[in-house]
Parts: C-alpha cells; structure tokens; sequence
C-alpha cells in the first residue's frame, strides 16, 4: 500500500512482532497492573520530599522571606534560580510533541506524552517559586488585570514581570489542553479495556466519551496540528520573556541582547537531558523498550548536543560581546563569574553544558543508555548552574563595592528546592501508573509504516493488507458467530 | 422514511476498511458512521467527509484574542490610569506599543487555542461525564466498524460486506441506535 511507504533507510520505531492489539495491550499494562515495591519506594521518597518542601514553603511564609538567605545586595537566588531551571525543564514536551510534529518527526510518538506531562509538573513547580517569593501569595491575584478595590489600580503592562504572569499562564493551560486532546483516545482504550466498574467510571470520566468517528479523527488531526502550530511560536515566546525578566533590567552580565534565544536553545537543552532522564528509567519499569528505542535515545542526544552547541557558542559570544563593550562593569561582571569567588559554579556549568554535551559526537557514547542517563543528569546540574551564576554572579557585586557579599543558601533554600523536585516526581509517578504513557493510537497510526513487522514484510515484497489483525482478537470474533 | 436497520460490518486491519468503505459507496449503500481506533489517513476523503473548518474558526479566535489584548490594554495602560513610567509618558497606544506586543501575541494564542478545543469538544460531543457512544469496544483496540444505514438488510449487502472482508456482521434496529 502506497501510503505506507517510507523510506529504506529509516529504521523501525517499533520494535518487536506488534501488532495493533499488541499496542494496547502493552501500554494497558502498567495501568492494569499493580505497582510493584520499587514504585512504592520511589514514591514514598518523592512524597516525603515533597512533604518537607511544603512544610518549609509554609515555614516561610509565616515567618517571612528573611527564613531564605537573602539579603539586600542579593535579592533574588535560589528562589529564581529554580524557576527559571523548571521552566527551561518544561520547555521540551512542546518542543516534541509540537515542532516535532510540524517537522512530521514521527521519532516524537513515542516520548511525546510522557515529555508533555513532564512540561506540565515542571512549569507547576516553576510556578511555586514566584507565588511564594510574594511573600503574601494569597494577594497573588494582584497579578491579574481586573478592577479593584482601591480605585484603578492596574497591573503595569510594560513590566516584563506582567508579561511572565500571561506567558506561562497562557503556556501552561495551552500545554494542557494539547495533551488532554491526544490523551482522549488513549483514555478511551483503558476505558473500553476496563473490566472493574470502578476503573471504567474514571476512565470514562476523563476520556470525555470520546468515541473515535471518522469526523471526530478529522477533527483531531486538524486540532493536533493548528495547536502545534500555535504552540511552536508559544514555547519560544515564554523563554524569550522570561529572559526578558533579565535582560530589560540594567544589571552588567542581565543587559544583554543574546538571551532570548540563548534562554530557548538552554530551555531546550535542559528539557531534553530531563525527557531522557525520566525515559531512560521508564522504559525499563514499564517494558517500553519496543516503543522507546535506543534510535529515540540517540536522536535525543543529538538534540542535547546541537542544543549544547548553541549554549556553549551563546557562552563565547557573551565574553566576547563583553570585552568588545568596552564597559568595564560589562567586562567585570563576566571576569567576576569565571575567576571570582563563584567561579566554581562557572566551571561546572561551563563543563557540564559545553563539554559534556560535546562527548556526543561519538556515536558509541550516544547509544549507550548508561552513558546517555549519565550525561542527562549532569546537563540537568550544568543547566542549574548557568542559572545560578546568571542570577547570583551578576547580583552580588553591584555597583558599589561596599555592598558586594555572598550568598549563601540557608536549609529553607535547599528544602524547598529539594520539595519541588519531590512533587515533580509524586506528580510523574502517579501520572505513569494511571495514564496511558505513550501515544498510543498515534503509534498505531504509524505502526505499519515504522514497525518493525510491518516494515520486513514490506521490504520483502508483500502487500500489507490485512496485516493488522491479530490472532487473539480474531478468535473472539469466530466464538461471536 | 427512516431506515429501519443499522448493519455494523467489523473489519481488523485498515487497509482492508478503506478498500471496502470504497466497495459499500460504490454500490450506493449509506454509511451512517465508522469508528477507528486511530486516525486512518485518507478515510475521510472515501467517505467524502467535508474538510473541517476548525481551522478556520481558530484564526477567527485569535482574531478576536489580538483585538481583545489591544482594547484591554489601551484602556488599562492609557485611557483609565496614564502614567509617565520611566521618563516614558503613556499617552499614546501606538507609542507604548512595542512593550505591549508580548501580551499581545500571547492572548491571541491563548483564545485561538482555548477556543478552537473547546469548539472541537462540542462539536464531537465531548464533556466530562459524557458517555461513550462507540457501539462496541474493541473500536478503541484494533477493530474497525462501519455502521451502514438500510430500510432492508438483504443478501446482496451481505456478500457485498463479506467479499469486502467484514470479520463480523450485526443488524440492530435503528431504534435501538
């Protein structure tokens, strides 16, 4: 069948003898199953953590912000640190699931959903640190442009801050509605699998009575890709603008015109060594290694390299614009991050985010899934770090030397860090025993151009026409008549 | 008149669905409906579905969410309250505009998306608590149904249906649909 074809040099995105049946059944199965003692573990850890986290949110909120270790030379650290990392965090699921889509990418199936719902927990958790750093979250509406109390009062519009409150607002509740509309298929399947009432009336719930007409796949494709299209210029938008957050302010080392798109390309970056992080680990729990196969991991890689790459050269032409300034503030503030008191996170993430990522180039490395798990979590530290010394480098020795100090993070600092990668990991957890992880009738869309099954048959000459049925549902049928 | 009998055709592999979807219209046979597990490329155009239009109701909705940003912020930042922030006096739309087209790209997104989703939600009847109306099953696995539309169930549909490699064949009143 002609719309089947694809190219011979493009090898199987699943793997194995699958067929559609086996599809569901597969990716049914975590759901299906129960959790087994690593999960618990995992998620006792996480909850724990998390728990902490809360517990000195709370702890900070009623005491106030003098609990963090802030002080009036250093008035933003870990607090924007965090945000900014779970926001970079959180820029790869759209990246996947919609440029990917738009480059007809069809590598992108099998991470797509884990890699938005990993975009949603992290932009919540981005979303922590700003609310309590208002230090009396429960005014946190004053954000928003309605009418008030005390007269016209409105929010400033030209305020870059404003901006971030419409960015990641309009970029979360989009990002959640992309992934909702492709998980009402695959909910529809656990539902129509379910066998305990109980589990039936959720799925039912969430599916949203999605029933799969012609009209309705129309309208899904064409939905999937006009949301794609908006949501490609939306995740540059809300980097850009959080870099903007930096770069109107006039602060030697924020002034500067390179961070919208260093600000993406690093957002990119991180996101990607996170998808591979949580991946890599998720495959192996859930029996995924079929449908997220080591081609995926190294196609992954080559994007945290080219995205390494664009770093590393965003890190050169800042020294370089900086020299060339001729502003001396300009120029100290970048000699001040590579030999001053901070110069030690300097370093890491200069060796964590320009080398490392370089280490790709070999295609040994870059198929090792040990080697790739390895190089995530150290790109995931690298990319803490270039925050860290954005943010805290350029703040603590300002204009006037009698007030240059350090910054020191105090337990507060840590825990409530600590605490949203605990939620993060509750929220993922939950999400990988409950939802259906991959794309799954997306994949079906594709199994017969991209299986491995379907791709030797065809190599070998045969039609494919009805290759998709399966044994064990066939024999079902014979017993209905 | 209304038809008296729905026949459900099962079939288990898609590429056998658009052969016999072709085969029931070629012999002038209505199909009311067909459920597959996932999008079959090229199905909507042998039904003869029409392109959506969804499309083109987004662009109408960002449309709206552009003019909608200009006339909030016009009236917020320079009729209601106008500042001189910064040595930068906001008397003027047109001036102030540049610091105002992040929020304007981003509530245009915003209702172009929001809005499309849900117009897509209403129109193929879909809410939370709605209940499915697959009439069966393994539609969301790997079967694939077509619902033809008779006043009388004959033979000839019968053989048309099996020829066209129908693993299961079921007649349901139209009532009961």
């Amino acid at each position: 069948m002609g719309s089947h074809y694809e190219a011979l040099i493009r090898k199987p995105l699943i793997a194995g003898e699958k067929s559609y049946h086996d599809v569901s059944v597969d990716i049914a199965k975590p759901i299906e199953s129960r959790a087994n003692k690593q999960w618990w573990i995992a998620f006792s850890i996480a909850l724990a953590m998390f728990l902490w986290g809360a517990g000195c949110i709370i702890y900070t909120i009623s005491t106030g912000i003098g609990v963090w270790g802030l002080n009036k030379t250093v008035g933003w650290a870990w607090d924007i640190t965090n945000f900014v990392w779970w926001i970079g965090i959180g820029h790869a699921g759209t990246l996947i699931s919609a440029v990917l889509l738009l480059f007809r990418q069809k590598w992108r199936m099998g991470i797509n959903r884990s890699a938005e719902a990993m975009t949603i927990f992290s932009v919540l958790q981005a979303g922590i640190f700003p609310v309590i750093h208002m230090g009396r979250p429960w005014l946190g509406y004053w954000m928003v442009p309605i009418p008030n109390a005390f007269g016209s009062v409105w929010v400033n519009f030209n305020s870059p801050l404003v901006w971030d409150v419409f960015a990641i607002s309009t970029y979360l509740s989009v990002s959640l509605v992309f992934w909702w509309t492709g998980l009402l298929p695959d909910f529809a399947m656990i539902r129509d699998r379910a066998v305990k009432p109980f589990q039936k009336k959720i799925y039912s719930i969430l599916s949203f009575g999605w029933t799969g007409r012609a009209k309705d796949w129309q309208r899904f494709e064409e939905v999937s890709l006009v949301l794609a299209g908006l949501a490609t210029p939306l995740v540059l938008s809300v980097h850009t603008i959080v870099s903007y957050d930096f770069a109107t302010s006039i602060i030697p080392g924020w002034h500067t015109t390179i961070f919208p798109p260093y600000f993406v390309a690093g957002a990119i970056f991180s996101g990607f060594a996170m998808v591979q992080t949580l991946l890599i680990v998720m495959r192996k729990v859930c029996n995924f290694q079929e449908y997220i196969t080591v081609q995926h991991i190294e196609l992954m890689n080559i994007v945290i390299m080219i995205t390494g790459s664009i770093v590393g050269v965003a890190y050169m032409t800042e020294l370089f614009i900086a020299w060339y300034s001729g502003v001396e503030y300009e120029q100290y503030a970048f000699l001040n991050r590579a030999t001053g008191p901070y110069a030690f996170a300097y370093w890491t993430m200069m060796t964590c985010n320009v080398f490392s990522p370089q280490l790709m180039w070999f295609k040994k490395l870059r198929t090792s899934i040990m080697f790739s798990f390895f190089i995530s979590i150290v790109v995931n530290i690298g990319m803490w770090f270039e925050r860290f010394v954005i943010i805290v480098t350029s703040l603590h020795r300002d204009y006037l030397p009698s007030s240059w100090t350090m910054f020191s993070p105090t337990f507060v600092d840590i825990s409530i860090f600590m605490g949203t990668i605990g939620f993060f990991f509750v929220l993922f957890l939950l999400y990988a025993r409950t939802f259906p992880v991959i794309a799954q009738a997306e994949i079906k869309a594709i199994l017969k151009t991209s299986g491995e099954k379907y791709k030797r048959l065809r190599d070998s000459g045969k039609s494919l026409t009805g290759t998709g049925a399966d044994k064990r549902t066939s024999v079902i049928n014979k017993l209905n008549k | 008149m209304k038809p008296a009998k729905i026949v459900r055709a099962f079939y288990n592999d898609d590429d056998v669905l658009l052969s016999a979807v072709k085969t029931i219209k070629e012999n002038k046979y209505h199909i009311e409906e067909v459920y597959t597990p996932f999008h079959v490329h090229g199905l909507d155009k042998v039904l003869g579905l029409e392109p959506t239009r969804i499309a083109i109701a987004s662009f109408i909705y960002g449309c709206i969410g552009f003019a909608f940003s200009i006339l909030m912020m016009n009236y917020i930042m320079i009729e209601d309250w106008p500042q001189d922030i910064g040595g930068k006096p906001s008397f003027s739309y047109i001036e102030n505009m540049p610091s105002f087209v992040p929020i304007m790209f981003e509530l245009t997104v915003f209702f172009a998306a929001h809005l499309m989703v849900i117009t897509f939600y209403l129109r193929s009847k879909m809410w939370p608590f709605k209940t499915a109306e697959n009439p069966d099953p393994r539609t969301t696995d790997d079967h694939f149904l077509v619902e033809i539309s008779v006043s009388e169930v004959t033979g000839k549909l019968k053989k048309i249906l099996k020829d066209s490699g129908a693993i299961e064949i079921n007649i349901v009143d139209s009532k009961e649909y």
